[in-house]
């Protein structure tokens, strides 16, 4: 099992949603983030005092799925958020050693 | 006295109740504008204006203020507690021009709190803001409101002996407010960080929402201190509209060119700083007159906003330079453009051939108001700073100053945060008996 992390912009998290709802996945996880990569801030400036603003609100998105969808869910999900601007975001993937399903006490693949 | 002038009557009690939502007005224009662990202390410091000057104003205020003048320097006690029934001024209950004029004394106290957001402890505020309205607004609005013949024989020498010219209060109420605020960001000092840490307003919507409440009371402000519905009034009512109007142009364009942007705290700012340049002038003036005056201000107060960080007081909401500067701009500029044909009662200035007589007037009335109000608020300040102390603790500011001083928080930011069982009154009240569980 492996686990595909993606950050990417806000906005894009609808289309996201919808683009793995056409694979084998059957649960998300979503959080709000906030970073910065090689978007870095942005400037505001209130009353003539202006103020670097460092982090950049983005969205977290975090699926557990078996091997073989990996590069399907990437695809889906870079598909979905990339405006070929910079600030789009970036996918990642880690291996899972187990996933436990706390209702059943299923293991493994079938406690996805 | 005469009888009581039904419409005259109404208009000012309808003006004074716009006057009174000034001060929430304000509360949300100054709440916007702080971070958000400390706008609930920012607006709570104009909630008690509202208590503890509104009391002292009917208990004793209004007296001090319009009673008869002791050498043009203070009123007597003859109205103290306000139960003068059938007493008629002008036309008016001294009642419903006693409430109009309370709410001008409430809104001038609110006005200070912006100097010292984030850090003043709520009893040592409200301690000083009673003593500064008896020490400071009291003896000053008596010079500059009190009219001869007005409520009483003998009025107040600013406005009598002196000569000048200040329809709604730029001295007693702008003047005196940035000034003032300028004494109590000295005394009070810096918050840590200022000015490099970010200090970003953290709800602007809320000081937009003030502003524009603070525009609407100020028709009841400007157009209702002609105390009559009629003529001058009504060219008030114009002129309040025409500076506040090119003001928010002004500063719009000012701030593109200097900033980059036109920002929507600029726009806000921008209304309340050609509202604060007419008032003094609105019943003075005419439509080119309050041009002139409303786009200067929209400029000048802008520069002026600068200014604390060249000098590094941190007067954190610019009370300084929106009602101090904007205050001058008003009175001084009302040297120049005051017109007699707009209103007989008043005086013509440079340029409608009245010479340089009224800039000066003009100028002394400024001096005298601006050293008064700084003067004693500095001493009133930092008697209390030494004796009670006035803000609190470092750690505190850091952490919040409405948890510490209020315990409460103003949002709600996720759902762990009110997690956990209450041990108050009301859970130990609603507790289920044991054997009923």
């Amino acid at each position: 099992m492996m686990l595909v992390t993606a950050i990417v912009k806000p906005f894009a998290l609808d289309e996201v949603r919808a683009g793995l709802d056409r694979l084998d996945v059957s649960g998300l996880t979503v959080s709000e983030v906030n970073g910065f990569g090689r978007q870095r801030g942005h400037t505001e400036v209130y009353r003539g005092a202006d103020y670097q603003v460092d982090f950049i609100p983005k969205v977290r998105l975090e699926v557990v799925v078996e091997e073989p969808v990996v590069e399907k869910v990437i695809e889906a999900v870079v598909a979905a958020s990339r405006t070929g601007k910079i600030g789009d975001g970036k996918v990642w993937v880690t291996p899972v050693e187990t996933v436990v399903r706390v209702r059943t006490g299923e293991r493994g693949a079938d406690a996805l | 006295m005469g009888g009581i002038d039904t419409g005259d009557t109404a208009y000012v009690l309808g003006c004074a109740a716009l006057v009174m939502l000034m001060t929430p007005g304000l509360a949300f224009f100054y709440g916007g504008m702080v971070r958000a662990r400390s706008v609930l202390n920012m607006m709570m410091m104009s909630l008690v204006s509202l208590g503890v000057i509104g009391l002292i104003w009917v208990l004793f205020g209004f007296s001090l203020v319009f009673g008869d003048s002791h050498a043009g320097l203070i009123g007597g006690f003859e109205f103290a507690g306000l139960r003068q029934v059938d007493v008629v001024v002008g036309g008016v209950p001294l009642q419903a021009f006693a409430m109009f004029q309370l709410m001008f004394a409430v809104i001038t106290g609110a006005l200070l709190s912006g100097a010292i957001a984030d850090r003043a402890r709520f009893w040592p505020w409200t301690l000083f803001v009673a003593a500064w309205t008896v020490v400071v607004y009291l003896p000053l609005a008596h010079w500059i409101f009190s009219i001869d013949g007005a409520v009483s024989e003998h009025g107040g020498w600013l406005a009598n002996t002196l000569g000048a010219l200040d329809f709604a209060g730029g001295t007693a109420v702008e003047i005196n407010s940035g000034a003032s605020a300028l004494a109590l960001a000295l005394v009070l000092g810096k918050r840590p960080g200022w000015p490099h840490e970010p200090m970003r307003p953290h709800n602007l919507p809320a000081v937009l929402m003030g502003a524009g409440l603070l525009w609407f009371g100020w028709f009841g402000f400007n157009a209702g201190s002609a105390l009559t519905a009629g003529a001058v009034a009504s060219n008030a009512f114009v002129t309040t509209m025409t500076a506040s109007a090119a003001a928010v142009l002004s500063w719009l364009v000012l701030e593109h060119r200097l900033d980059g942007r036109p920002t929507s705290l600029g726009g806000a700012s921008a209304a309340v700083a050609g509202l604060v340049g007419i008032t003094p002038a609105c019943g003075y003036v005419d439509t080119f007159g309050a041009l002139l005056i409303g786009l200067v201000a929209g400029l000048v107060c802008q520069l002026a906003i600068r200014l604390k960080y060249r000098l590094g007081y941190d007067d954190s909401l610019d009370v300084v330079a929106i009602h101090g500067v904007g205050g001058v701009t008003g009175l001084a500029l009302l040297g120049l453009v005051s017109t007699h044909a707009v209103n007989p009662a008043g005086r013509d200035g440079l340029f409608y051939g009245g010479g340089f007589g009224l800039l000066g007037v003009q100028a002394v009335a400024i001096g005298v108001a601006a050293a008064w109000a700084f003067g004693l608020s500095a001493l009133l300040a930092w008697i209390i700073r030494r004796t009670i102390g006035f803000r609190v603790p470092e750690h505190v500011e850091a952490g919040g100053i409405d948890e510490s001083e209020h315990a409460e928080s103003a949002y709600e930011y996720s759902p762990l945060h009110t997690t956990g069982r209450g041990s108050g009154l009301l859970s130990r009240h609603t507790e289920p008996a044991e054997e009923h569980r």
